[in-house]
């Protein structure tokens, strides 16, 4: 029943890598997520992968070459942090917009300035609307968990997948991990048949065609209908997971949301070190709750809204910042997701919190619920745009 | 052992402080514990202080912060002591554990006036004189494994010798020098 093992989440990444076997990566390096190309060319040149390794000059050709053998119809993969992931974002558009379901792996941290290699979330939610699915872990074992469901979803839905988790946090601190047979996970992942693909010679084909007004609304319309599509497929991979492993995923978690009255959502590794400040919380008596989001693309916004549908007050949690100067990104779709399902009862504040490796302690978490237990008892939201322990 | 056990590691960038935290993570994984192994990531470079941290617990630890209240500090390069505050949070029914030559008594009017357990093991002797070169990471390791209790001491001895087995395994003299060093760490670390 599983292999137990302790493993950095990086290493774990790598190690789901070389489980799967894929055919092709196109790679350069950038802290936090080195390791894990790092690692896994060790596999390739141990010959225990009969991956193509592709050492390229920039992120920028490692994410074209993907796209070159994703569309060729192999299984391409690569990983990337921060700044790389930027660099990355011309050529993520183009493998969204022409169905490549091509998986990255991304150990997030922030972006300059100032210049910064801790975590954050900011890189993935610089490129959130690039038409990539986005899963988040919380764990070294999620990051490995979710790394296994990756293919399966993207392949199903043809759209490329971004796996993440925190810089440093998950991906350098070892951890714990329950890891699944090789054999079962390659029965699980299974082999990769596209329906169309350029080295077919019996249906000769173009990628990445020129697309006129009259054409490239719909197009766009049919990548949309993929993402909604993607809801479903994830749940149905994760319940065929859960078959295989007794480990259970969804869309979000919620943890002690049943009678809460006052919730926090947050995605990431931030996540564990809140269910420790809730279990605290509820030993004094008091009715809180978490939400995790596993799904930041497609966003989970009916299932949030279900979840807090009953709380008196909520904090989104969001470790990035939109400068647009009102809130950050997990708040405008929470938010948006509540009045469009219906839901206004709630109060709701965001939280900026954790920038460039801000260190988020279980104190940290208390202090968003005792102001949200104002909020709750008074009605009065005030500020709704904060910042989380930062000197002013 | 209480459920769970922190623990702070100081040295200077490049004695391994790091590793030894990571080499503790595996020694108390293999006894069966959940643990968690992870520096404190910053522009690094030689010479420089830096933290590691460890926690070991019965059951999995969720928490993903850094550690302010550790039960146990390990000091690998003794100029930490007049750098960083090694003893903040430090608990009192725990110890401190420092890389030294001096008595443990001599060292305590540097810990700002921390009342718990004061430990001093010379690591760099016993690495010199075991080693040949001064690697203190085996002897600070067998020393909080000592202190501390968190790894029952048999199995420790009996899962370092296994890894060192397997990780020098071209240079059977390296694996003899390593468990002498920790073997006598183990004997040799002194209580104040």
């Amino acid at each position: 029943m599983g292999i137990r093992e302790r493993l950095s989440g990086n290493e774990a990444v790598a190690y789901a890598m070389k489980q799967i076997n894929p055919d092709v990566m196109g790679a350069f390096p950038i802290t936090p997520s080195t390791e894990i190309p790092q690692y896994f060319s060790a596999y390739v040149d141990n010959g225990e992968v009969d991956t193509e390794f592709i050492a390229v000059e920039s992120e920028h050709s490692a994410m074209s070459t993907c796209i070159g053998a994703e569309a060729a119809g192999c299984r391409a993969i690569s990983a990337t942090s921060s700044c790389g992931l930027c660099y990355m974002t011309e050529m993520l558009y183009v493998a969204a917009s022409d169905r490549l379901p091509i998986t990255l792996a991304v150990s997030c941290r922030a972006l300059s300035g100032p210049i910064n290699i801790n975590n954050d979330h900011s890189d993935v939610m610089g490129v959130r609307d690039t038409g990539w699915l986005v899963l988040f872990a919380e764990t070294n074992q999620e990051a490995y968990d979710n790394y296994l469901q990756a293919m399966r979803i993207g392949e199903a839905v043809g759209l490329p997948i971004m796996v993440c988790q925190d810089g440093f946090i998950t991906s350098h601190a070892i951890e714990n991990i329950e890891l699944v047979e090789t054999e079962k996970v390659k029965a699980f992942v299974g082999e990769y048949k596209p329906q169309h693909y350029l080295l077919n010679k019996d249906e000769p084909m173009s990628v990445g065609a020129y697309a006129t007004p009259v054409y490239y609304m719909e197009a766009k319309r049919q990548q949309a209908q993929a993402m909604i599509d993607a809801k479903g497929v994830i749940k149905q991979v994760a319940k065929e997971f859960e078959e295989m492993t007794g480990r259970s995923y969804g869309l979000i978690e919620k943890y002690m949301m049943d009678d809460a009255e006052e919730a926090i959502i947050l995605m990431g590794s931030s996540a564990g070190t809140a269910k420790e400040a809730v279990k605290q919380l509820r030993a004094q008596g008091k009715k809180v709750g978490l939400i995790k989001i596993r799904s930041f693309r497609p966003f989970p916004a009916e299932e949030i809204a279900e979840a807090l549908k009953n709380v008196k007050a909520f904090a989104s949690m969001d470790k990035d910042d939109s400068y647009n100067g009102h809130c950050g990104p997990i708040h405008a779709e929470v938010c948006t997701g509540l009045y469009a399902n219906g839901v206004f009862g709630p109060k709701g504040i965001g939280y900026i919190y954790g920038l460039g490796g801000r260190d988020v302690r279980v104190e940290s978490i208390q202090k968003v619920f005792a102001e949200l237990e104002q909020i709750a008892e008074t009605g009065q939201v005030g500020e709704t745009y904060r910042y989380l322990e930062v000197r002013e | 052992m209480k459920d769970i056990v922190e623990i702070h590691w100081h040295g200077r960038g490049g004695q391994g402080a790091k590793t030894a935290s990571l080499l503790l993570a595996d020694a108390a994984f293999n006894t069966g514990k959940y643990v968690q192994g992870f520096p404190e990531y910053g522009p690094e470079r030689m010479g420089a202080p830096i933290t590691a941290y460890n926690r070991i617990s019965t059951e999995r630890s969720t928490v993903h912060s850094n550690i302010y209240y550790p039960d146990y500090v390990v000091v690998v390069d003794e100029t930490l002591l007049s750098a960083v505050d090694v003893t903040a949070g430090l608990n009192p029914e725990g110890a401190i554990v420092i890389n030294s030559g001096k008595q443990p008594e001599e060292l305590r009017p540097l810990l700002k006036g921390y009342t718990g357990k004061v430990c001093t093991i010379d690591a760099g002797k016993i690495s010199e004189e075991e080693l040949g070169r001064n690697f203190p990471n085996t002897p600070m390791l067998a020393a909080i494994v000592k202190v501390s209790g968190v790894v029952e001491e048999k199995a420790f001895i009996k899962d370092m010798e296994a890894s060192f087995k397997h990780k020098f395994a071209s240079k059977p003299q390296v694996i003899e020098g390593n468990m002498r060093a920790l073997i006598r760490s183990m004997e040799e670390v002194k209580e104040g």
